[in-house]
């Protein structure tokens, strides 16, 4: 089975719907901005976002009334300060109120690994002497080794209606090859119903070497190509990440009339990415 | 007038910690600042692992984002996350982990999830990020942080990562766990006095019976920390342009 080529336009209004779980992955790099603008564009509703770090990505999404629930390890601007777009929803429930499931990373990760895996639950040593089992009690439970009697922690596995990962390039079959850093990338795409990627470039050889993490077309239910598909984040080996644009964001996000004058301006008035990306100055 | 700043005290003296050989598990900011200031000063085969997979990282320029591209390119590999935390962290290969946070208290217990209650917080912060793992499987655990009544509390609004701490780091001296897991001050900076540091923790803080002084920065410590600072501010002003990608 080769992966539909689509539009991004039209593989987001086939598989994002309202009321669906959807990771948008990538660890600071490759995160699916386009993809996540889109979302924003089609205006879509009462998702649960799943990341390990919601990154300025879900701040968007979230400050856009797009999300009804965050499940997320690590909530911040990297470097910068805080995500205040998220803040304002926690705190002040604006735009809408924000149910919150929160792990650690190696929670997340662990919880990724068991939906890859086809299991209902993963396990690790951790969460030890913390207030996060108590505040989270319906997604962090003790479990009892069989073999040791040592407790250890159990996390159900995350199993996302629709990942979606940003990647350097495609074949024609559309198997996808990653590089750099993926953090719970693979975990994220094998534990999905549905996977949606969009890419740099799509060639006619991948050329990755033997142990690449390449993924398989057939695991690929669509393929967009969208070339600086994740700026402000970045593509290894294309594009380097903005930083300066992740400080400036600090500002922008700061209140919610800046906020949304500028949502209005460089997404919902603009009619993709390359618009997007001409209209933050990126390009042209 | 000094000739360096309390912060720049703080990150050379979090800095003199680590050994060479060292395997560090390293958080972004002051303790990135730290790590690559051993590195590049007494402890050059200091192994630096960053969260997001990188392992080995020698970054020119210190990262803004825990995965800036810096590190996976200066890196003598690039591996999934889940293996940093499982093959590297839980399984015990990581001697030193380095974490700062918006609260600590007397036993070195750590917040970096909310202020107010939970449910309801006055002020949401990012939250647990690795530390929880990072504070329960290095084989040593250093924090650093500014020191101010309103961080250095009696009692912590939320417990992200349970107090297991070498050495507490601030920017007037530093602390460590006394023989019931108390933090006691054992050392204050050059013109830094005892009440200065009390004054500025908001538990009653035990003081050891000798304290040992910690020599100001050397020319070299200072140059090297200016420049490496200097570079990564240059680094992350630039803003990117896309021009020809795709083309």
């Amino acid at each position: 089975m080769i992966p539909a080529f689509l539009p991004l336009r039209d593989a987001i209004a086939a598989h994002v719907r309202d009321g669906l779980t959807v990771a948008l992955e990538g660890f600071t790099h490759l995160i699916p901005f386009a993809a996540g603008h889109e979302i924003i564009r089609q205006r879509r509703r009462d998702l649960t976002l799943v990341r390990m770090t919601p990154d300025l990505i879900y701040d968007q999404l979230i400050g856009m009334g797009c999300a009804r629930a965050l499940v997320f390890s690590w909530g911040g601007n990297p470097g910068v300060g805080s995500l205040h777009r998220l803040r304002d929803a926690i705190e002040q429930q604006w735009p809408g109120p924000l149910a919150i499931d929160e792990h650690s990373h190696a929670g997340m990760a662990v919880r990724y690994a068991a939906g890859a895996a086809g299991l209902p639950f993963g396990i690790l040593r951790g969460y030890t002497g913390t207030d996060l089992a108590a505040a989270n009690a319906a997604h962090i439970r003790p479990i009892t080794c069989p073999f040791t009697g040592e407790t250890l922690t159990a996390l159900p596995a995350l199993t996302p209606d629709v990942t979606i990962l940003h990647a350097q390039r495609a074949d024609r079959e559309g198997n996808v090859w990653l590089r750099g850093i993926v953090g719970a990338s693979r975990e994220a795409a094998m534990a999905a119903r549905t996977l949606v990627v969009t890419v740099e470039e799509v060639v006619d050889a991948l050329d990755a070497p033997m142990n690449a993490f390449v993924i398989p077309g057939w695991q690929v239910a669509a393929i967009s190509a969208v070339p600086g598909g994740a700026y402000p984040s970045y593509a290894l080996g294309h594009y380097p990440r903005d930083n300066a644009f992740y400080q400036a964001w600090d500002g922008i996000a700061r209140t919610r009339e800046s906020f949304t004058a500028w949502m209005a301006t460089h997404v919902l008035g603009t009619a993709d990415h390359a618009a997007f990306l001409r209209s933050v100055g990126g390009t042209g | 007038m000094s000739a360096y700043t309390s912060d720049e005290m703080m990150t050379v003296a979090a800095a003199r910690r680590l050994r060479n050989g060292a395997v560090c598990f390293v958080g972004i900011g002051l303790p990135s600042a730290a790590c690559n200031l051993a590195r590049l000063t007494h402890a050059p085969d200091l192994v630096l692992i960053y969260e997001s997979g990188t392992v080995g990282t020698r970054p020119h320029v210190l990262p803004l984002s825990i995965g800036d591209g810096e590190l996976a390119e200066t890196a003598r590999s690039v591996i999934p996350l889940p293996e940093i935390f499982t093959h590297y962290l839980q399984r015990g290969r990581v001697d030193v982990g380095f974490l700062g946070a918006a609260q600590v208290d007397r036993v070195g217990g750590l917040n970096s999830t909310v202020i107010g209650p939970y449910a309801a917080p006055q002020v949401r912060l990012p939250g647990a990020g690795g530390a929880p793992e990072i504070a329960a499987h290095a084989r040593e655990v250093l924090v650093v942080m500014k020191q101010s009544t309103r961080t250095f509390v009696e009692r912590l609004d939320f417990r992200t990562s349970a107090g297991r701490v070498r050495a507490l780091i601030t920017d007037l001296g530093v602390m460590e766990p006394g023989a019931d897991g108390e933090l006691v001050l054992t050392q204050v900076y050059a013109g830094v006095t005892v009440e200065q540091v009390r004054a500025a923790c908001g538990w009653p803080l035990r003081v050891a019976a000798r304290i040992a002084p910690v020599a100001p920065p050397t020319p070299e410590e200072l140059a090297v920390l200016r420049d490496l600072q200097t570079r990564t501010r240059a680094a992350h002003a630039a803003r990117v342009r896309l021009d020809g990608v795709g083309a």
